[in-house]
């Protein structure tokens, strides 16, 4: 049944929005982060989606791969702190926050166009179980 | 008779089904907004159910990529306004065509009860 479909290519949607929305709050926890001078500091995390085809030509969305930003670290000069080096940086994360705040606003805005497919979809099946009564 | 009960349904039946069909295929474009290379597909609605109703038990129709006059970056076509507007209209033409179904069964129900 097709409503069916809508609804299961919704939810995994919403499952996908999701898990970017905890690598963007792992990111923006960790933007301030220090590491060691000879520790890598932590990455900021992307997420990358992937359509799955199905052979009635709908396409449900799936996490493919969660990427590490290659970005260079951050560095920053504070000879004081405990975890600064020899030349008195400190080496921080990569993570961009405005990106991060960007990405944040987006997947929320899709979570909440998927969660009211979900809705609508559910709606539709219900009054469908009422047919002919 | 049951043939023919089954001939009077059929029309509106068949409507539900493409209805339906369709709204999983924007599902799918919603669900995939966001998803690099994407191209947004739908079917035409009125031209899929004549092909229906000209041939019996045809399978659905695939949906075809639509053409986008403004693809972003990543190569996704997906225009969320007009992809949530035509989610909203084939929700309330599913409901019309459940409705006009409805009042079929009704009129066929009547008829037997006497």
């Amino acid at each position: 049944m097709s409503l069916a479909r809508a609804f299961d290519i919704a939810a995994g949607a919403v499952a996908a929005q999701a898990q970017r929305l905890n690598a963007v709050a792992s990111n923006l926890a960790n933007a301030e982060s220090a590491a060691a001078p000879n520790e890598s500091p932590y990455r900021a995390r992307q997420v990358l989606f992937e359509a799955t085809p199905a052979r009635d030509g709908t396409a449900g969305v799936r996490v493919a791969a969660v990427l590490e930003d290659p970005a260079p670290a951050r560095r920053h000069y504070d000879p004081r702190h405990p975890l600064a080096d020899a030349q008195g940086y400190v080496t921080l994360s990569n993570v961009n926050v405005v990106d991060e705040m960007i990405n944040m606003v987006s997947a929320a805005r899709a979570y909440q166009n998927n969660l009211e497919v979900m809705n609508t979809a559910k709606t539709l099946m219900l009054r469908t179980l009422n047919l002919g009564a | 008779m049951m043939n023919r009960i089954e001939d009077a349904l059929r029309a509106q039946s068949l409507a539900l089904e493409l209805r339906a069909h369709r709204q999983s295929v924007l599902a799918s474009n919603i669900a995939n907004a966001e998803t690099p290379g994407y191209r947004a597909v739908d079917f035409d609605f009125a031209r899929a159910l004549r092909a229906a109703l000209a041939r019996p038990g045809a399978p659905l129709p695939r949906p075809q990529p639509q053409a986008e006059a403004q693809p972003a970056a990543d190569g996704n076509t997906v225009d969320m306004d007009a992809e949530r507007a035509k989610f909203a209209d084939n929700a309330v033409r599913y409901e019309a065509a459940l409705r006009a179904l409805n009042g079929q069964i009704r009129t066929l129900l009547d008829a037997i009860r006497g």
